[in-house]
């Protein structure tokens, strides 16, 4: 089975929202901002719920913010 | 790249030196009043009920006191609140680390168990329970830490 991992563009995103911090997005989707911080960093897949709940802040579809990779898409 | 501790790692980093603390300070404690004292007294089954109904809420009141000064501490030094809530990665986490201490402590289980099967002393049997105890929680604590480091 391939190594997968979702990339995500929330740090540029929150620059994008008048530098919104990493603080306020965490109280808007009411998580922590370790969460926050771990989702952008990588170490973190975020449920589908909270993924949603991050569009919606940003007001941009799934797609636009999360994005599926895995080893192969690498190779092609 | 700066690396910023979290809360709640650094709740974790205090409830490991808490658990390795209690766990010393206990043993010493017993094994000085109790085992130099009178030797004889780890063959005697009530000695050890009394160590273990004595060691469970001393080691959770000794945690609640650590963490509540901690909060204090945390406070005045960095006029951050502790968070109140643990959202979705801080419970997979728990989770996670939880799984993994219950296997320590089911494994220290079947090793006294073993100790009673192979004839060896109650006090083996107990030693043993005693510390798979303190290897699980151990590994609870060590097993989040990594994770919050690493990540899920």
């Amino acid at each position: 089975m391939s190594k997968c991992r979702i990339n995500n563009e929330i740090r540029k995103l929150r620059f994008l929202s008048n530098e919104m911090t990493q603080q306020e997005l965490a109280d808007r989707t009411g998580v922590t901002r370790q969460t926050i911080v771990a989702i952008e960093n990588g170490k973190y897949s975020p449920t589908l719920e909270l993924a949603f709940r991050i569009a919606e802040v940003f007001k941009l579809p799934l797609e636009d913010i999360f994005t599926y990779q895995t080893d192969d898409d690498g190779k092609k | 790249m700066k690396t910023t501790i979290s809360s709640h790692e650094k709740m974790t980093y205090l409830s490991l030196t808490g658990s390795i603390l209690i766990f010393f300070f206990y043993v010493r404690y017993v094994y000085l009043h109790s085992v130099v004292v009178n030797p004889d007294i780890v063959n005697d089954f009530s000695f050890w009920g009394r160590s273990f109904i004595v060691l469970i809420p001393v080691a959770i009141v000794v945690q609640i006191v650590l963490h509540i000064v901690f909060a204090i501490v945390n406070k005045i030094l960095t006029n951050e609140d502790l968070p109140a809530k643990s959202d979705e990665m801080v419970r997979l986490i728990e989770l996670k680390s939880i799984q993994l201490s219950h296997w320590v402590f089911v494994i220290g289980f079947f090793l006294a168990m073993g100790s009673i099967a192979l004839n060896m002393k109650p006090a083996v049997m107990f030693i043993l329970l005693i510390f798979s105890g303190f290897m699980a929680s151990i590994s609870s604590d060590v097993a989040k830490i990594y994770y919050y480091r690493k990540g899920l």
